[in-house]
């Protein structure tokens, strides 16, 4: 392998993965909140992207983004307050049900309103064939807008849930729910909080991945199996972990092109999802008794 | 050789040693108990008993034979029956339903002869409802037998745990906290019933808090604090012990 | 036989729909029902597994999937290149070839639809196994994506090879001879024997899983829905009795998924996707879960009007729907909406009342 292609391959590796880290880091927020996996997950990163398209015609492109992320915040709240915050301690497969339930009708919702064709953004700078030289591989300026809004976004929720009230907080319920609620902590708010913080942070991946991936009403799903990959393979409920895992599993995914047909790829990361369940289902990188310590 | 042997049994989660070289047996027909402050173990060490747990370190003997690392199902088919201290009914279920899944190990349908009702099953399901019904009677909760064993009240949730472990006619039955949320009466019930099970043969271990009738109807009693055993001998040297009493009373 | 009798209302019922239909000249409305039965085939086997043992599965579509693409695979795929392999010698000496011309008039050899299918639901049944073997270790989330990730992996590999026919699926699936003349086909001539075959086979199905729940093992698996560690405290083997009826709801899987796909002459990647899994799970929860009954009259139901197109383009989402309508509202089935169990509820909390027991005596 050619240097060049390497590179080209590293890069639309850490692209890919730096998205699913973002999906994890999504389900984190909520598992870590509520020890619900929200299987819609994957749908606000298509939501993003697709409002945000929509809206291009009659905003310009950063306010096109921001309306999207905003209403696709508002459809979290709306979720969360709709369907889950009024059941009383339910079972975790009737939750995986409802979350499962919200995923189809939020797709098939999409698939109404934008019908089967995949649109996608304009480049942010430049279009499809303007490259930057790095190292003399050619890579696309938009992949750059991708990694740097995805380490805005960690850094971003790292001095959140370090620095503010509200984020030490969410850390407080994610520690101990019922702790939390004796020092006065809306742990129901909380809740509904990490829905939208979810779906915010989802749907701003949605836009800027959205020139390089295209949007389709159906991205969701494989988003989501992906992004769960990446949480499980960082140990679930752990967000600095999911970057790492991320990372890796977009690289390896990258360079499995050169060796595997494309329409086995999604297979990999299945594939990795189900190893690592069977053989080490708190993570790559946390401990056994720790996660023995956490109710599933 | 005694029933039950325990040694150097040791379990760690994470950094807290919950159990720590506990030894100690329990010879046949013996009624012994465990006792000690919340946190002090004693569920842990039936866990681990059990095969619910895996110990870190030191073995249990059944009989003389190495019963360590087997599974909970192996454990309870060589002969042991347990009671959870939260009490663990299956939901959905009747009271005579929970109490025939006691008889689980003394019977042998299986997968593909339960699928066609072969005759013997049938006839063994017929043996199976009966011994569980004795059971009932035994404990005097016949007349529950149709209800959701998950609806009753409390008492009676306990007494059908009782009979269900009482099904699996176990060598060694184990008790965690069999009295804990009785009343005085229900409790000098408990008392007279465990005496009771003695006289089926059936040894018994187990984990009381209420004292007055752990000294009643023991014959020996283990004292754990902090995971390690710190006394062990009958109620009336427990109850003079100093270390007990330090560990009960606090300093 | 006594025992069987319960079954007398719906064999009344199915074959007073086929008379009915007879008399409309509605013939037309069999074909859905025949389908729909076999469908729901696959649903009371996944209601064994999920409603009574309580172990989720997304990946039921997977199961069908196999079974029927292997099945039609093996019926359809020319081995008349291998004729002077060892191989080849070997299946016709064992005589499961079948030979036969293709739409062009060549010589068409194809192993012979029973062998298929007996190939097909022992393919089934293994995979289930060897999947099951670690995947039943996990519980709640973890269990649902694996199993949703074998389903995508199955669909996947009906996309994306030739041999399954990728994005076309397999097409010209020969008939199933079975004994008495019978066969599983599509042709008009034989609509009313299919439909007959389908529910015979279904009711064959729910009488052996009746059979099952009611009984020593079955009182197994619900204790392992209730709590695994009792169950185990009980002397139940719980990895066994989960890797034995995720196994069988497996082989109920495939079994629809072969008879299906002879009956339709083909089958396609849709089968297999991850939106079937989900459907399946649905038609469960309606049933009120722990209901076979309620998974088999939904499961008809459902899937009746889901084939005659009365959802529109709305199909996917009305199944979403209910999905969340039913966890939302009445987690324990429809039924149970209509108060069957708060009649008997009532009845129960009177009768206990009366008595008062005094718990330990
Ligand atoms: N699965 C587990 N993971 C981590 N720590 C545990 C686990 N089970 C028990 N512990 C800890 O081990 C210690 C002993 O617990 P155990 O339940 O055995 O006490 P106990 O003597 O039964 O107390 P009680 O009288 O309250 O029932 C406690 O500190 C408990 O928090
Ligand atoms: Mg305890």
């Amino acid at each position: 392998m050619t240097l060049e292609l390497f590179i080209q391959y590293f890069f639309a590796g850490i692209t890919y993965g730096s998205i699913y880290a973002i999906v994890a880091i999504g389900f984190n927020i909520i598992y870590n909140t509520t020890g619900i996996i929200n299987f819609a997950q994957g749908e606000f990163v298509m939501l993003g992207g697709m409002i945000s398209i929509s809206l291009l015609p009659i905003m310009p492109l950063p306010l096109a983004i921001a309306a999207a992320v905003a209403l696709t915040m508002l459809y979290g709240a709306l979720l969360e307050i709709c369907f889950i915050r009024w059941l009383d301690n339910p079972g975790v497969l009737r939750m995986v049900i409802i979350t499962i339930g919200l995923s189809i009708l939020t797709r098939e919702a999409a698939l109404h309103v934008w019908d089967e064709s995949i649109r996608s953004l304009p480049y942010f700078v430049g279009n499809e064939i303007s490259t930057v030289n790095v190292l003399g591989a050619r890579v696309s300026p938009q992949v750059f807008w991708v990694i740097g809004a995805c380490g805005l976004m960690v850094a971003f929720l790292s001095i959140f849930f370090q620095g503010t009230s509200v984020g030490r907080q969410m850390r407080a319920c994610a520690a101990n729910r019922k702790a939390a609620v004796l020092c006065g902590i809306n742990t129901r708010d909380m809740v509904t909080f990490s829905f939208v913080l979810s779906a915010g942070i989802g749907a701003l991946a949605g836009c800027v991945m959205s020139p390089i991936t295209s949007t389709a009403y159906d991205n969701g799903t494989g988003l989501a199996i992906k992004g769960f990959t990446v949480a499980i393979l960082g140990g679930l409920g752990n967000s600095a972990a999911a970057v790492a895992a991320g990372l890796l599993l977009g690289i390896i995914e990258a360079f499995s092109v050169s060796v595997l047909p494309l329409a086995f790829q999604d297979a990999i990361a299945i594939a990795i999802l189900l190893i690592i369940l069977f053989v080490r289902p708190h993570g790559l990188f946390g401990s056994g008794t720790a996660a023995g310590l956490k109710e599933f | 050789m005694a029933l039950l042997a325990v040694s150097n049994l040791g379990k760690q989660f994470g950094g807290l040693q919950a159990v720590s070289e506990v030894s100690f047996s329990v010879e046949r027909g013996m009624i012994k108990a465990v006792i000690g402050p919340n946190g002090a173990g004693k569920t842990t060490l039936f866990n681990l008993i059990t095969g619910s747990l895996t110990p870190s370190s030191g073995s249990v003997l059944l009989d003389g034979r190495d019963i360590t690392g087997h599974r909970p199902h192996q454990i309870a088919s060589f002969g042991i029956a347990r009671t959870f201290q939260n009490i663990k009914l299956f939901p959905g279920m009747t009271v005579l339903e929970n109490v025939m899944i006691g008889r689980h190990i003394r019977s042998s349908g299986g997968f593909i002869a339960s699928m066609l009702h072969l005759p013997w099953v049938l006839a063994e399901e017929q043996r199976i409802r009966q011994a569980a019904l004795e059971r009932l009677e035994m404990l005097g909760i016949a007349e529950l037998a149709e209800l959701e064993a998950t609806s009753l009240a409390f008492g009676q949730q306990r007494a059908v745990e009782l009979a269900r472990a009482l099904a699996m006619e176990p060598d060694l039955l184990l008790l965690d906290e069999p009295a804990a949320g009785l009343n005085i009466y229900e409790t000098a019930e408990v008392g007279r019933l465990i005496s009771s099970i003695r006289q089926l043969g059936i040894t018994v271990l187990l984990v009381e808090h209420d004292m007055s009738l752990v000294m009643d109807i023991s014959d020996e009693i283990v004292v754990l604090s902090f995971g390690r055993k710190i006394a062990e001998d009958v109620p009336e040297a427990i109850q003079s012990n100093e270390e007990v009493i330090k560990v009960y009373l606090g300093e | 036989m006594r025992r069987l009798l319960f079954l007398l209302p719906l064999v009344i019922l199915v074959v007073g729909v086929q008379v009915l239909t007879d008399w409309t000249d509605t013939r037309y409305y069999l074909t859905q029902l025949t389908m729909a039965a076999y469908y729901s085939l696959l649903i009371i086997g996944l209601c064994a597994l999920m409603g009574y043992t309580g172990q989720i599965s997304l990946g039921h579509a997977g199961f069908f999937a196999i079974g029927g693409y292997l099945s039609a695979a093996l019926t359809t795929r020319n081995l008349a290149f291998f004729q002077d392999q060892a191989f080849f010698r070997l299946l016709e000496g064992a005589g499961i070839l079948a030979t036969g011309q293709d739409i062009y008039g060549a010589e068409l050899v194809v192993v012979a639809p029973w062998a298929a299918c007996l190939v097909a639901i022992i393919a089934a049944a293994l995979i289930a196994w060897l999947l099951g073997i670690p995947v039943l270790k996990l519980k709640g989330h973890y269990l649902a994506m694996a199993t949703l990730g074998f389903g995508i992996i199955i669909y996947r590999i009906a996309l994306a090879s030739e041999y399954f026919g990728e994005a076309d699926g397999i097409s010209e699936v020969p008939p199933f001879l079975l004994p008495f003349g019978l066969e599983v086909s599509g042709s008009f001539a034989v609509r009313e024997a299919n439909y007959y075959i389908a529910w015979g086979l279904l009711i064959m199905g729910l009488i052996l899983l009746r059979n099952l729940i009611d009984s020593r093992v079955g009182r197994a698996l619900r204790s392992i829905h209730g709590s695994e560690d009792a169950a185990g405290a009980m002397g139940v083997d719980t990895a066994r009795c989960k890797l034995q009826v995720f196994v069988l709801s497996a082989v109920f899987a495939a079994v629809a998924g072969v008879f299906l796909t002879h009956y339709n002459g083909g089958i396609g990647p849709s089968e297999a996707g991850v939106m079937k899994s989900v459907r399946y799970v649905a038609i469960v929860a309606v049933g009120g879960m722990a209901h076979l009954w309620g998974a088999l009259v939904m499961g008809v139901v459902l899937n009746f009007l889901s084939l005659r197109g009365v959802f529109g383009s709305y199909d996917d989402a009305v199944f979403g729907l209910i999905l969340i309508g039913i966890m939302l509202f009445a987690p324990n089935g429809v039924l149970s909406l209509l108060n069957f169990s708060g009649v008997l509820d009532f009845f129960r909390r009177r009768r206990r009342r009366v008595k008062e027991p005094g718990g330990l005596r």
